[in-house]
């Protein structure tokens, strides 16, 4: 058994929200508290990590799963501290969840937990098989989300499958490219209130009364240096620590550790 | 037989077709004209004899798991395409081994055609039902939304519980069946086995919640319709997106 939270999926809804980029800096965070972290390339079908990493994988989760390497050595040391798990982009055969996808990433899930302290699996966008899958994985699930309506729609969408379909009860959230402070919980007080009104009922319909229940983890400001890291492919936390998005960041992870 | 008139005639006049000619006859198929015999006509006939034959099941005649798996692949294609809703149903004969325990294996067979033709019956021309093994049987109902699909497993239901099934001269028996179903996510590219997997947890709820009903699995409702898009961004902060 592991404890609550400590596999956290990331996911998202809609694509482009900045999901690998909290991911990968989230946990450079959680690794700056002494934390053992693996962040696992769960977006199987269109994975990017390494790109946002910079890395340059000669062995993938591919290679395990097709018996080319082991598992050890797919574990790659990441700039930030943490640790990855690439899929690379030889993966997109498994945008189709198989039963076999299915049994080889929980048998590496399983393998890799005892050894680390928090394991983050970076999700695909959108609400696809592997991704519910992926998340199905984990005992704690973070949604990314931006301001932008079309994000939010799809973040609402997210949550509302993960509460009938998985009966999540606890969905954390990070607001991303909040323009002033106190957006983040505007919006999750929004989004909370539209689960009472529509999902709930649902949820109570289908025998469960406990309500699903969305915790504002952190909200990370728009922040040029952001793109900047990102076009420079490195990490913001290492390149500039004290920037806005990176303190919340940061924040965000204190919060986590609990 | 008329002389061979070409070369290819020829050459097909030399295949051995024996033993697919008898099982198309012991199956009941018209065999193709014997006139025609080595022609290419005459030889798609046999094929397509021969391809029906391997995609049914002799006892009920119903669609055998290999056609059903076929065009489930099928329509996990088109569902991921066309974004249309779909539902398979896995059917189960509740303790369909008294029957056979009580009354012997003529009877089961009895009950398995009997059950064959009331699905056979229950179902629209673009639906599949398949004897999927023993007594359990599946189905694929395109186009089948969620909120009419539990209505429909309920006819099933409701049309076997109100059979009887001569078994015997004389000797009548009635049985219920347990349903399980599920949605393919629309939108989304799963895999046949995981669908049918689906439909089969389903279908052992059925079973353990006491037998005779239609479980369905909650469908993933992902769209967001227009009210909850007015209540998401119903404050001033998004009237502009309104």
């Amino acid at each position: 058994m592991s404890a609550a939270g400590k596999i956290l999926a990331v996911t998202s809804g809609k694509g482009g929200v900045g999901k690998t980029f909290v991911s990968a800096n989230l946990a450079a965070a959680l690794a700056g508290r002494g934390e053992r972290v693996l962040v696992l390339d769960a977006d199987l079908g269109l994975a990017n990590l390494d790109v946002v990493l910079n890395l340059f994988p000669k062995v993938t989760l591919h290679d395990v799963f097709t018996g080319k390497a082991t598992l050890e050595q797919a574990i790659l040391p990441a700039p930030g501290g943490f640790s990855v798990l690439l899929a690379g982009s030889g993966l997109v055969e498994y945008s189709r969840l198989t039963p076999q996808v299915r049994d080889q990433l929980a048998d590496i899930i399983d393998q890799v937990t005892p050894r680390f302290d928090r394991i983050l699996l970076d999700t695909g966008a959108g609400i696809s098989d592997v991704v519910l899958h992926a998340v199905s994985l984990a005992d704690d699930v973070l949604v990314i989300v931006t301001p932008e309506p079309t994000s939010m729609t799809d973040a609402y969408a997210t949550i509302k499958v993960l509460a009938t379909l998985q009966q999540r009860r606890h969905i954390r959230l990070i607001v991303n490219q909040v323009s002033s402070a106190g957006e983040g919980r505007t919006i999750r007080n929004q989004l909370q209130l539209v689960v009472d009104r529509f999902v709930a009922p649902q949820l109570k319909a289908q025998g469960d009364a406990e309500p699903l229940m969305l915790e504002l983890t952190g909200e990370i400001p728009i922040d040029p240096l952001v793109r900047e890291a990102v076009n420079k492919r490195s990490l913001l936390l290492t390149g500039a620590p004290g920037a806005p998005a990176s303190r919340a960041i940061v924040a965000a992870a204190a919060r986590m550790a609990g | 037989m008329p002389p061979p008139t070409d070369p290819s005639t020829r050459e097909s006049q030399a295949l051995n077709l024996d033993a697919a000619l008898q099982l198309l006859d012991q199956s009941g198929h018209r065999l193709p004209d014997r006139r025609q015999a080595g022609k290419a006509l005459w030889l798609q006939a046999v094929i397509d004899g021969l391809c029906e034959l391997s995609s049914r099941d002799p006892l009920t005649g119903l669609a055998n798991r290999r056609h059903f798996e076929l065009m489930l692949a099928g329509e996990v294609d088109r569902v991921a395409r066309a974004g249309e809703p779909a539902m398979v149903l896995m059917i189960d004969i509740d303790h369909f081994k008294k029957v056979n325990d009580a009354h012997g294996h003529p009877a089961g067979d009895e009950v398995l055609k009997h059950v064959a033709r009331a699905l056979q019956e229950s179902i629209r021309p673009m639906d599949t039902v398949a004897r999927f093994g023993g007594e359990e049987f599946a189905m694929i109902l395109p186009n089948c939304a969620p909120s009419f699909a539990q209505a429909v497993a309920e006819r099933i239901r409701l049309r076997v519980q109100a059979m009887t099934i001569p078994i015997a001269p004389g000797e009548k028996v009635s049985i219920t069946v347990s349903l399980g179903g599920a949605f393919a996510p629309q939108w989304v590219r799963s895999s046949p086995l995981l669908w049918v997997e689906r439909a089969d947890q389903q279908l052992y709820r059925a079973k353990s919640e006491g037998r005779n009903r239609a479980c369905l699995e909650q469908p993933a409702v992902s769209l967001v319709s227009p009210e909850e898009k007015g209540l998401l961004f119903g404050t001033s902060q998004f009237q502009e997106f309104l």
